[in-house]
């Protein structure tokens, strides 16, 4: 506001007033939010068809039974122990991934890069885990279509448990796979310094974002298909 | 410290967002044929291309419907002409029920999707959100971009399923399984439902690329001055659009994900105990009912994409032809937001017959009669708008008006729909076709006209022809009420939609003649069409060149030059300092003042409750107000 505006011109700068973003927030990371609010709707739209479907079973099976191997180990007798190295690997990830967007406000390049380049490392090996537990339960006969487990009470088991799980964390694989080839590119240009001479490690916070997202479905998605 | 240096940070990135948007309207671009016509990245361009989609598939849609009630009117006539046109679709002269299905499912995925999403919304939330905020552009001119292009191959899979041996999907454009989800089922479910379901996920791609944008463009890009309650209704009106198609459509992409797995991958998340050809399919367990949630999860609140934006059209255009301001701006503002926030908790309504709970039920009538307060404030602000008003009848004035009484005849039947104990006798016949033609076709259409014959100065440069509007507005009017109001009286009398041989049974034999009634009035309402798409693409080049602000508007597009630029304004973005509906302000010697008008000019005209609560300011306008012996009738 320069001296010479008639205080009956005077426009208000409150954060809503216009002129600046009202969350002090760049509009690609806002962009970022909503994309992720909308894909929650995409997930829950399949964990609330998920759960119509069980709810409307006398029974269901028994987790602690389907998933007891541990690929290139034990075939049974470890029930969730492989799932849950999977599930901390993924969120190590994130952490790594926290470690990254950190030294990205510090603009330091090379922690950027190292940071990037574990948490790509930890996607894949989520990815990898999940390619041998697919493997695992398709050589006992589990696939789209086609379900060999016994329900806990010992009935036959529909086929909507594997169709669920296959389509599911098909899904969610899909995500995180989508999420390291991102995660490729932002390391590309970071170690082609494209960020350092922008001034800012923003695209990093974006991915991260991303990132997080698809580590927080993991957790309902394990939640419901192992844990309950 | 970690948080001042973030905080320096964010500055610089939010500087270089600004410095960029100001760059671009500084610098002439010389853009080439492709990037200023084809890939263009400017929002005004991109609304062009949008509407003109919008337009041809339109214009397919019309074609669709007119064959298909040439059916209904004359179900055992042979038109050898027909069979020239469309070959084996229609042998020997009379429509195959087959393709008769599909042209049904067309139309309406067609006019739902392609012309009342995207062609309205994709248009002019593209071309006023940027302008009427007073931004460059939008907050992410490339995702625009891939928005359009998203949206025109989806356009061109859905058209090109007519070209396929089996035709294009025919389920209905609500694609219930299991007829969408057993490729046997019918020659439609093939091929040509694979190409409905590639289509609309490239749709629905690029509804969330248009939708994102808009939201963080309103959101982050708005100009000095412009808070939420300066902006014009149009803007509140598209806002939430783009926020309840965020919400919707991402729900209709899971259905389309377990739809695709039962197509081609053996599941049966839909299926159980079908029967093809005396043969059982192995698909057990499933449930189409499950579907139907997660469809209308979607299909319901989008009929709010639809109208909303019309509804937004409309209060700008009524607001400046009336030269009054908007009757009860805020309890506009608090009825679409009413109306966002119901969109997603009344889907039930289209399930009352499949066996649902009627406790259920009864939660979801509840909810839908609820609507009905939003949608009566909005319908009763325009009246009062109207109220006295020194109206000039432009023809998008016409066509807000025809919206505002199709909204009304059309929402009156929606009481009906809505009470699930009525709807179990209504459901699926001819007045359910009729009352969603009225509240969702026939308004939002109108809405989307007066939006073009509104803004077509600022897309193009130049004005449409007024009489040719005319011409254009009564016969679609009188043909759309004469096409959908008798069909409330087959719907009474048990008629139910989408059958293809209707005569076949003895009680609805007497409706014959009102179906030929329905069918002329259907094409003399097409023909009509015809004055709008000449009027549309011969004023674009030859039509009679625009003011700068030729309705006498108070909106920040109209300080735009009448010559495109890129960047809108030329210099500085103009600042905001009042709302966008002071006409005929008392005490201003003109009947309107824009946006960007100063206090400090308009001294006459000034009210207490302009001013902010700002003191000083109220001080000098009590001192001035004292010296010209102005009385102000505004509590202080």
């Amino acid at each position: 506001m320069n001296a010479t505006v008639s205080p009956l011109d005077e426009v208000k700068s409150t954060p809503w007033s216009g002129g600046k973003s009202p969350f002090a927030a760049e509009y690609g990371k806002l962009m970022m939010w909503f994309f992720l609010l909308s894909d929650a709707f995409t997930f829950s739209g399949f964990l609330i068809y998920y759960g119509a479907v069980r709810f409307s079973q006398a029974s269901w099976p028994n987790p602690d039974v389907v998933f007891q191997s541990v690929p290139g180990f034990a075939d049974h007798g470890y029930p969730l122990v492989f799932v849950g190295l999977m599930t901390f690997v993924l969120i190590m990830s994130s952490v790594t991934m926290v470690l990254a967007v950190e030294a990205g406000h510090r603009n330091a390049k090379a922690e950027v890069a190292k940071w990037m380049i574990l948490t790509i490392v930890g996607g894949l090996v989520f990815l990898s885990c999940q390619a041998l537990e697919w493997t695992h339960l398709h050589h006992e006969g589990a696939w789209w279509g086609s379900n060999p487990f016994l329900n806990a009470d010992g009935t036959m088991g529909t086929n909507q448990f594997t169709d669920l799980f296959f389509t599911i964390t098909g899904f969610h694989g899909f995500h995180v796979f989508s999420g390291v080839i991102i995660n490729l590119v932002i390391l590309l240009n970071v170690l082609a310094g494209t960020y350092e001479k922008r001034g800012h490690y923003l695209m990093v916070e974006k991915v991260g974002l991303y990132w997080h997202f698809v580590d927080l479905v993991w957790v309902f998605v394990f939640t419901f298909f192992y844990l309950v | 410290m970690y948080n001042s240096v973030k905080k320096e940070k964010m500055e610089i990135v939010l500087n270089q967002h600004t410095e960029q948007m100001t760059h671009h309207g500084e610098h002439a671009h010389h853009d080439s044929f492709w990037t200023k016509y084809v890939f263009s990245q400017d929002h005004k361009m991109i609304a062009k291309q949008f509407l003109i989609t919008g337009i041809v598939m339109g214009v397919m849609g019309v074609m669709m419907s007119i064959l298909f009630r040439i059916q209904l009117g004359w179900p055992d006539k042979s038109f050898p002409l027909l069979e020239a046109l469309l070959g084996k679709w229609a042998e020997g002269g009379r429509l195959k029920p087959e393709f008769f299905l599909a042209m049904v499912t067309i139309h309406g995925t067609i006019m739902v999707f392609f012309v009342l999403t995207a062609g309205l919304s994709g248009t002019f939330s593209n071309l006023l959100i940027p302008l009427q905020l007073g931004a460059r552009d939008m907050a992410s001119p490339f995702m625009n971009m891939l928005s359009y292009w998203l949206f025109f191959s989806a356009s061109v899979v859905m058209v090109f399923s007519f070209f396929i041996e089996t035709g294009p999907a025919s389920a209905g454009w609500t694609i219930y399984p299991p007829l969408s989800a057993v490729p046997k089922a019918m020659s439609g479910s093939g091929l040509g439902m694979t190409l409905w379901l590639v289509s609309m996920t490239l749709f629905v791609a690029s509804t969330l690329m248009g939708g994102i944008n808009y939201i963080s463009t309103v959101l982050n890009l708005r100009t000095q001055g412009m808070d939420l309650w300066k902006m014009p209704l149009t803007i509140w009106a598209f806002f939430l659009t783009a926020i309840v198609g965020l919400l919707s459509f991402p729900v209709l992409v899971s259905a389309v994900v377990l739809l695709i797995f039962d197509r081609s991958f053996g599941t049966s998340f839909y299926l159980s105990d079908i029967v093809i050809g005396g043969q059982v399919l192995p698909n057990e367990g499933g449930s189409p009912i499950l579907f139907q949630h997660l469809f209308w999860f979607l299909g319901h609140p989008e009929v709010y994409i639809i109208i909303m934006p019309a509804l937004g059209i409309t209060s700008e255009v009524i607001a400046t032809n009336s030269r009054k301001p908007i009757f009860g701006y805020h309890a506009m503002v608090y009825s679409l937001l009413g109306i966002t926030i119901l969109s997603f908790i009344v889907w039930g309504h289209h399930m009352f017959v499949t066996g649902m709970n009627p406790f259920i039920g009864g939660v979801f009538m509840i909810t839908t009669l609820i609507i009905a307060v939003p949608s009566a404030v909005k319908t009763f602000n325009y009246l009062a708008t109207l109220w006295k008003g020194n109206i000039r009848f432009t023809t998008a004035m016409l066509f807000a008006v025809g919206l505002v009484s199709f909204f009304i005849s059309g929402g009156l039947t929606g009481l009906f729909l809505g009470n699930a104990a009525l709807d179990i006798n209504l459901h699926d016949t001819y007045f359910v076709v009729a009352h969603f033609h009225l509240v969702m076709g026939c308004a939002a259409i109108c809405g989307m006209f007066s939006g073009v014959y509104h803004w077509f100065p600022k897309m193009f440069g130049r004005m449409m022809d007024e009489k040719l509007g005319y011409l254009h507005f009564w016969i679609t009017f009188i043909c759309a009420y004469l096409v959908f109001f008798p069909m409330h009286f087959m719907g009474l009398d048990g008629i139910p939609r989408r059958y293809y041989a209707f005569t076949e049974f003895e009680f609805m034999k007497e409706w014959l003649s009102i179906n030929v009634i329905i069918t002329w009035a259907a094409i003399v309402g097409a023909l009509a069409q015809v004055a709008f798409l000449w009027n549309f693409f011969y004023s674009i080049f030859c039509g009679k060149k625009s003011e700068q602000n030729p309705w006498r508007s108070n909106t920040l597009e109209w300080t735009t030059p009448v010559e495109h630029i890129h960047g809108n304004w030329p210099g500085e973005i103009p600042t905001v300092y009042r709302w966008p509906y002071d006409y005929s302000k008392p005490g201003h010697e003109d009947d309107f003042i824009p946006q960007t008008v100063p206090h400090s000019l308009t001294m006459s005209s000034n009210l207490y409750s302009d001013l902010n609560g700002n003191e000083v300011a109220e001080k000098i306008q009590a001192d001035w107000n004292q010296q010209h012996n102005r009385t102000v009738e505004d509590f202080h």
